[in-house]
């Protein structure tokens, strides 16, 4: 089998049952099975194992590019859409737990929840910035977009940071956890900043033609669905289906 | 710096109190003998748990609300000095040694003392009172405490007229409380009533649930249950009781002062500032989808309310 089609046939498959797991999980407690037991407040425990799962996928979406750099292994591509759109769905099953269950339908504390309790301002300001990500991550509005996809899902930055903030600012006194995924997203969103300080120096030191100027923001997610993109940002191919 | 007197037991504990005919029933039950107190219900306990306790029920001062079940109160517990997830303390809490125990009583008193916990406990006649426990994080229990009333205790030592508050303290040993070796609170663990919240007959000393002693994660062997407070004021495992004229600065107090204050009432009025206390979610019994509205002072407030009449509840939360 050819490189691309194991990617398709077989390790997209098994990631996407790898990633259904915890929710899978979740789901069996809740309808009873009892191996899967959530314990004496099954509300509290579905809605932190969502919230955790949404910043775990979140962190490996951003982790992708830069182990696919560090790895030169360009086919990591493939994954990112799939682990991106599960941390939208546990963001978005977290969100939907909060209000019908936790808050058990009321919009109206729910409202005064948003604009009152900062924790919830961040971590739904997260959820709405994640929507139009999800919304154009189909392959034709990847297409349809160009570059202006790439420097929508930039979106994504800022929400990952709101989503360490919403969990540093939820917990009462043990901030170990937030700490440790902060640092991860120190880390990775660092790393970005660092290439594309890197890259600008070097666009500034190197008489660069015309027009490389304006492709280096795109760098980081460019593929080849832009045009005239600098070779070097494009040893790799775009994502598979 | 305070005085500490020497420990003279004949001091410290008055003949009469004791010979006193309560007491511990140490006999451990085999492994698998079924429990025969009457709250106990259909719950099966380990064999670690079986050490019974001569108690009589206070109707009066108890809920007939359904109790939570025996695995329900030891399996979901704040307990930072165990861990900070709700099942920590159940899975880390063996490590705890309540025996033998010795609690401190000084400060503002004219009997002070280091006594062992049998002998702290001798002269008082066990209840059992059947009480709800809101927690700051909008969820309830109803437990079936064992215990005696704190103010009982507090007549036993004499406190002076300086004493206007009780500062409780919990073991500090990372050894036995692993949570310790973290400084998530600033430890040892403590606590604090104003006297007349602590001689308030509601306010008890609790030593067991369901009828036995208290598993050492609800904060065996010796905690405090003040229910019309939330949660985090029944300071857990307790060594010293200081009588004190200012206002103890409390473990939570300090680490987060504009989100718990020292009353720590329960007031539905009053939210956290992070989330709302207007209704809370009854561990066990309700469906997923069900609230109950919180009670001011966690349904206590004919008993309790006259304690803070005149005071700004919103400022002294």
């Amino acid at each position: 089998m050819k490189a691309d089609t194991l990617v398709r046939r077989v390790w997209k498959p098994l990631l996407f049952l790898a990633c259904l797991l915890p929710i899978a999980w979740l789901a069996a407690g809740v309808l009873g099975w009892a191996p899967a037991d959530l314990g004496a407040n099954p509300v509290e425990k579905v809605q932190d194992t969502l919230g955790i799962w949404a910043l775990r996928f979140l962190m490996l979406t951003l982790a992708v590019t830069p182990l696919r750099e560090l790895l030169r292994a360009p086919r990591l591509l493939a994954f990112r859409r799939m682990l991106g759109l599960y941390a939208f769905a546990c963001i978005l099953l977290h969100f939907v737990w909060y209000l019908f269950v936790d808050q058990a339908f009321d919009w109206r504390q729910l409202l005064v929840d948003i604009g009152k309790r900062p924790y919830v301002t961040v971590g739904f300001t997260a959820l709405v910035l994640l929507v139009p990500l999800a919304w154009t991550s189909t392959n034709r509005a990847m297409r349809r977009m160009g570059r202006r996809w790439q420097k929508l899902h930039r979106l994504v930055y800022p929400a990952a940071v709101l989503g360490c903030v919403h969990f540093w600012w939820q917990v009462k006194a043990d901030i170990r956890e937030p700490l440790l995924y902060a640092a991860i997203a120190a880390v990775l969103l660092g790393w970005r900043l660092n290439r594309a300080w890197q890259r600008r120096q070097a666009s500034a030191s190197s008489a660069a033609p015309a027009g490389a100027r304006s492709e280096r923001n795109a760098g980081e997610d460019q593929h080849s669905t832009g045009r005239g993109a600098p070779a070097r940002l494009l040893a790799e191919q775009p994502p598979a289906p | 710096m305070r005085r500490v007197p020497p420990i003279r037991p004949s001091e410290i504990t008055p003949e009469a109190v004791y010979f006193g005919r309560r007491r511990f029933l140490a006999g451990l039950a085999a492994a698998g003998v079924a429990a025969t107190a009457p709250a106990l219900g259909q719950q099966v306990l380990s064999a670690t748990l079986v050490q019974r306790l001569d108690y009589r029920r206070n109707a009066r001062f108890s809920t007939t609300e359904k109790m939570n079940s025996f695995a329900e109160i030891t399996g979901y517990n704040n307990f930072y000095e165990f861990g900070t997830g709700k099942e920590d303390p159940a899975e880390n809490a063996h490590t705890l040694r309540p025996r033998p125990w010795s609690v401190v009583v000084d400060g503002e008193c004219e009997r002070p003392g280091r006594l062992d916990l049998d002998d702290l406990l001798k002269p008082h006649p066990l209840e059992e009172r059947v009480y709800r426990l809101r927690c700051v994080e909008a969820w309830s229990m109803v437990i079936p405490w064992i215990g005696f009333p704190l103010g009982d205790l507090v007549k036993r030592f004499g406190p002076t007229s300086r004493a206007k508050f009780l500062h409780f303290t919990t073991l500090h040993d990372p050894k036995q409380m692993p949570g310790q070796r973290y400084d998530v609170l600033d430890w040892p663990y403590v606590e604090g009533l104003r006297m007349d919240e602590a001689m308030h007959p509601l306010a008890i000393l609790g030593v067991g649930l369901y009828g036995r002693v208290l598993p050492n994660q609800n904060g065996a062997p010796l905690r405090l249950v003040v229910p019309w407070k939330y949660g985090f004021k029944s300071i857990k495992s307790i060594v010293r009781i200081r009588f004190t004229e200012r206002m103890p600065r409390t473990s939570w107090a300090l680490s987060a002062p504009s989100e718990y204050g020292f009353y720590a009432n329960v007031n539905p009025a009053v939210d956290h500032p992070r989330w709302s206390q207007k209704s809370e979610r009854r561990i066990g019994s309700d469906s997923l989808f069900t609230r109950r509205p919180t009670q001011p002072f966690n349904g206590y407030a004919a008993q309790v309310a006259d304690l803070y009449r005149g005071m700004d509840l919103a400022r002294n939360f």
